[in-house]
């Protein structure tokens, strides 16, 4: 697969990391990351266990402040952004959290609605039809009227993925997608995930671990090393594992255990 | 079973040989590492150690211990033990065990403060959460703007929920602890009273006693420990699922979204449920009035009656609003500053409890002086 097949020859920068330090109080956990998103990549986070990736979406979406640096979205500077101005570009963004997060106090439909509810114009019965229509989308068709937990946690991860679309997101932001999920359910995930890509046009930023599904959709990532503190690499993970010649990156991607040399292939 | 034993035969040029036999397992009392001590101590010091496993039934995790703390012993003497006696599996796992170095300091130090160091800490931190909880009054204070000018996103059906939770579902129990609560000032009054043939002012005590402080004040208490501690729960589980996460990153703040119906509902049902809980107190002094002093019920209820003053009412109910306001700000606040496990939930729900009881009891405290100022 090409690597942009979706956007145009040359496709703009969606967001821009600029010299972003990540701090918990005093201790620094990531420092200089500096990385571009282009818009319609599917861009993985990726890196050990404990690295920091979770918390960089966190930063990405604001739910964490940076200690340094800035993160840039298309003109809009979010780091140094108004409150309002804030909430306007948050609006353009769907979340699907690790555990799915949905409201466990609201059915699926009102799961899925409220972001409608609250932002357009819609009646009731629209926003009823529209959310049904998301949660056919992924795969929840007649659900509409269970309650979050009455289905399986792979449902609440796509019920989760039918609410972070329901505004029609310009970016989506998966932490985690497949943890807790088989093998197929993964695969369908990421199936899922490639059509979306495909027919919304959304630049997708996804937290993994997962090579199976590294390999399967991103074109684009940055690898967060833990002993370094800092990122060691960014670009098309196909081309990181036929080109680099860091033996982090050569094991990660290889699953080869320290000491032994890393194979060429998967 | 009996567990296994082992014995120590000093052999010849300084070798130890540790004789292991019959069945060591968990489940049994381990032999004591004392006899070890005294085996690797005696002099001529032994240089080697030797494993003898032949007579050994079968092991487990139990014999692995031991084994580990031989080997910690003879590192720190400077001894070499010799593992080829040993069966390959727990060869393999002392092995694993060793394999990643200690990393240093993860280990977590007991930390023993000075007396000092605690008192400041202890300080410091009360600072911090007063802090915290004008900030939070603050940030309230901005979503109560939003609601009046009708910018403010929630949802009634939540509202309505919180409503029927903090307001019906609690009548039953404030019945309970107000008619006993009539009851027991009733009694207090009583003992005294008759003393001097005025037994009929045991309605007065009654009346005024629930009307200004304890209608609103026990009400206070119900609800501190059975909505605030609820609000705390329900809130602080959201913020362990993401739930509010989620909310904040889709542009709802969740001030608006979660803690305005909740304070909305205090509000609206604490003046109600006080109400409710003067009448029912007043109905307790009047059993024992009635069933103990042989008062008529009519003749009580006119010695109420003309004893309270709309003051006193007013001044209960407004009481009592104020009490919701703080339990309401507790409980959500303690949610919201909730840690990421099951155990921090249990910690901000008993949190709220004795956070919105203080807070209560300080309030209460106050208006009296107050109250007492201005002539009510």
């Amino acid at each position: 697969m090409e690597a942009n097949s979706s956007s145009q020859a040359a496709p703009e920068a969606h967001i821009i990391v600029r010299d972003l330090t990540m701090a918990y109080g005093s201790f620094v956990l990531m420092r200089d990351l500096n990385f571009v998103v282009r818009k319609g990549d599917i861009f993985v986070i990726m890196g050990g266990s404990g690295c920091g990736k979770s918390t960089l979406l966190r930063h990405l979406i604001g739910l964490k402040e940076a200690a340094k640096g800035e993160i840039i979205y298309g003109d809009t500077n979010f780091t140094t952004a108004e409150p309002d101005q804030r909430e306007r570009l948050l609006r353009r963004f769907g979340i699907l959290y690790q555990k799915g997060a949905l409201w466990s106090s609201m059915t699926l439909s009102e799961n899925v609605g409220l972001p409608l509810g609250e932002f357009t114009d819609l009646t009731p019965e629209q926003i009823r039809k529209i959310a049904a229509l998301k949660l056919a989308l992924v795969g929840l068709k007649g659900f509409e009227n269970f309650y979050p937990s009455e289905i399986s946690g792979g449902m609440q991860k796509r019920a989760g993925l039918a609410r972070a679309m329901a505004l029609d997101p310009e970016i989506l932001f998966f932490d985690e997608p497949s943890a807790g999920l088989d093998p197929i359910s993964s695969a369908l995930l990421d199936d899922l995930i490639l059509q979306l890509r495909d027919s919304l046009g959304a630049t997708i930023v996804i937290v993994t671990h997962e090579l199976a599904s590294i390999f399967a959709i991103a074109n684009n990532c940055v690898f967060l090393d833990t002993e370094t503190r800092t990122q060691i690499a960014t670009g098309d993970p196909k081309d990181l594992l036929a080109h680099s010649r860091d033996p982090k990156i050569r094991r990660f991607l290889t699953r080869a255990r320290e000491g032994e040399p890393a194979q060429d292939h998967v | 079973m009996k567990q296994g034993s082992v014995s120590f035969d000093l052999g010849k040029d300084a070798s130890l040989v540790l004789r292991f036999s019959g069945r060591w397992h968990l489940d049994k009392d381990l032999p004591p590492a004392t006899e070890l001590i005294r085996a690797l101590d005696t002099s001529p010091a032994p240089k080697r150690v030797f494993f003898d496993t032949s007579n050994l039934a079968n092991w487990d995790s139990g014999l692995l211990s031991y084994l580990t703390e031989t080997d910690e012993l003879c590192r720190m003497r400077g001894i070499v033990a010799d593992r080829a006696g040993l069966p390959t599996g727990l060869r393999r796992l002392l092995e694993l065990a060793e394999a990643v170095p200690e990393k240093k300091g993860t280990q977590a130090q007991p930390k023993r403060e000075s007396f000092f160091a605690r008192v400041g800490n202890a300080t410091l931190g009360g600072a911090a959460s007063a802090s915290e909880f004008l900030a939070f009054v603050g940030q309230l204070t901005v979503a109560l703007g939003n609601l009046v000018r009708r910018k403010a996103r929630y949802r009634t059906v939540d509202l309505i929920e919180v409503i029927q939770q903090c307001g019906a579902s609690a009548v039953g129990i404030v019945t309970l602890i107000s008619f006993l609560v009539g009851v027991i000032l009733a009694f207090m009054g009583a003992v005294q009273l008759s003393q001097f043939g005025a037994a009929i002012y045991v309605a007065d005590l009654v009346g005024i006693g629930m009307v200004r402080e304890m209608g609103a004040m026990m009400t206070a208490i119900i609800m501190s420990g059975r909505t605030g501690a609820a609000f705390a729960a329900k809130l602080g589980t959201m913020k362990v699922t993401e739930e509010i996460d989620a909310l904040t990153t889709m542009g709802i703040s969740p001030l608006e979204f979660l803690v305005l119906p909740r304070v909305l509902a205090l509000v609206l049902m604490m003046p109600l449920l006080c109400l409710y809980a003067d009448f029912v107190g007043i109905l307790g002094g009047m059993f024992v009035g009635v069933a103990m002093l042989g008062l008529s019920p009519g003749a009580y209820m006119r010695e109420t009656i003309s004893t309270l003053t709309m003051a006193n009412l007013l001044g209960g109910l407004f009481k009592a609003t104020f009490y919701g306001v703080l339990i309401a700000i507790a409980g959500c606040m303690r949610g919201f500053q909730c840690g990421n496990s099951s155990s921090a939930v249990g910690d901000a729900a008993t949190q709220a409890v004795v956070m919105s009881i203080v807070l209560v009891v300080i309030a209460c405290g106050t208006f009296a002086v107050i109250f007492n100022v201005i002539g009510i």
